[in-house]
């Protein structure tokens, strides 16, 4: 069996794919992926996974279908907005 | 995409996933160099191992086993990343103990002292690393990352090689004699281990980028990195014409190309004492392989 190992390498971190493995059970594969990425101290936790349970998502269906700039910071053009509410406040030129 | 879209694509620097489409010949082109490479880690271990029983003090011993397990775990993870390009381990296994596939040139030649074993940690090393370096660059990406975890362990046997040297050369004349007589002994094949000076543009690992550094650019890199470490100790190198012209290029005796191809086709003064030692290690343990997949079955 494969199985994938995502390593976090201090307290708080996100865990990031670190490799995969290659154990006849999750026991062995504990083993194994504590020699392969834990045997210098360089991650404080790991997350071994059978390969199969990984569910992949790829590009094209990861990035937006949509138009939906309204979910992102880009989105949200206020420049000329401002100027013409600032206008028409009468504060223009001020701020 | 087709492949003269798929090569431009790479050349680019774009990046390929295990799952992705590729052409055949890329598919084979990185089976061939990444196993290669997977073999090497598995038969460079067998130099030092002889070493650790006889390693001159307890630390040295540790350390070494220490070492002797990264290249291993190495192996590891490389004949992984060939297994889920359609090779399995098993294949791999079976074909580097048929002699049919290949593994690095230094690893074909004997280590008659501990100045032997320092040298190679030291310089053997670093020559790979140099290699491995520029991996981290390969167009394949799974291979490029585990290239991270690789490059980020041999950093330390460079220590250890470096260190061994070091207490040999301060030490007796005879243990400066030892290391003297070690670079002496591995000048050649550490001048032979970064491959003919092929143009890049006609090496078909270089179309794919597979690798991306031609071998001629390693080995400067190499000598400019180390040449000078090797003199400030007091030691030479068996090689007249090397120096280094004003603009920074090496010159140096043609290495023996055909020393190279001999060894690396399987006729290395070690080739087939280690080869056999590998065929009589996996049907030593295949009984513990047996019960382990009979218990998990």
């Amino acid at each position: 069996m494969i199985f994938e190992v995502f390593r976090q390498e201090r307290e708080g971190q996100p865990f990031q794919h670190g490799g995969s493995l290659e154990a006849p059970n999750l026991a062995f594969a504990e083993t194994y992926a504590r020699e392969l990425y834990g045997r210098r101290d360089e991650s404080f936790a790991l997350w071994i996974v059978p390969r199969e349970s990984v569910e992949e998502v790829l590009d094209p269906y990861v990035a937006d279908v949509f138009d939906r700039d309204y979910r992102r910071v880009d989105g949200y053009s206020l420049k000329v907005k401002l100027k013409e509410a600032r206008e028409r406040a009468g504060t223009a030129g001020t701020g | 995409m087709n492949d003269t879209e798929f090569q431009a694509y790479v050349q680019e620097g774009g990046q390929v996933e295990t799952g992705d489409a590729m052409p055949d010949d890329y598919r084979k082109a990185l089976i061939k160099f990444i196993e290669m490479h997977g073999n090497s880690e598995l038969m460079g271990v067998l130099p030092e191992r002889e070493w650790i029983l006889r390693a001159p003090t307890l630390q040295r011993k540790l350390a070494l086993t220490a070492k002797v397990q990264d290249e291993v775990g190495h192996s590891q993870l490389i004949y992984r990343v060939v297994e889920d390009l359609g090779k399995p381990r098993e294949a791999c296994l079976e074909d580097l103990v048929a002699g049919k596939t290949k593994f690095h040139n230094v690893f074909h030649y004997p280590t008659k002292t501990w100045g032997d074993v320092a040298v190679i940690a030291w310089l053997v090393d670093a020559a790979a690393i140099i290699s491995q370096k520029a991996l981290l660059k390969c167009s394949y990406a799974p291979y490029a990352r585990i290239m991270k975890k690789i490059c980020w362990e041999e950093s330390f046997h460079i220590l250890h090689g470096r260190d061994c040297i070091l207490a040999l050369m301060t030490g007796t004349d005879e243990q400066r004699e030892l290391v003297q007589e070690a670079v002496t002994r591995w000048w050649g094949p550490l001048m032979q281990f970064h491959g003919n000076p092929i143009v890049a543009e006609d090496d078909p690992m270089y179309h794919w980028r597979i690798k991306s550094q031609a071998n001629e650019d390693a080995r400067q890199q190499f000598l400019d990195g180390y040449v000078p470490q090797i003199w400030e100790l007091g030691l030479t190198v068996p090689d007249p014409k090397l120096r280094q012209r004003d603009d920074g290029v090496w010159e140096y005796s043609e290495p023996d190309w055909d020393e190279l191809k001999h060894v690396v086709t399987g006729h290395g003064p070690k080739t087939e004492e280690r080869l056999g030692f590998r065929r009589w290690s996996r049907e030593e343990t295949a009984w513990v392989r047996r019960a382990v997949l009979a218990d998990a079955a």
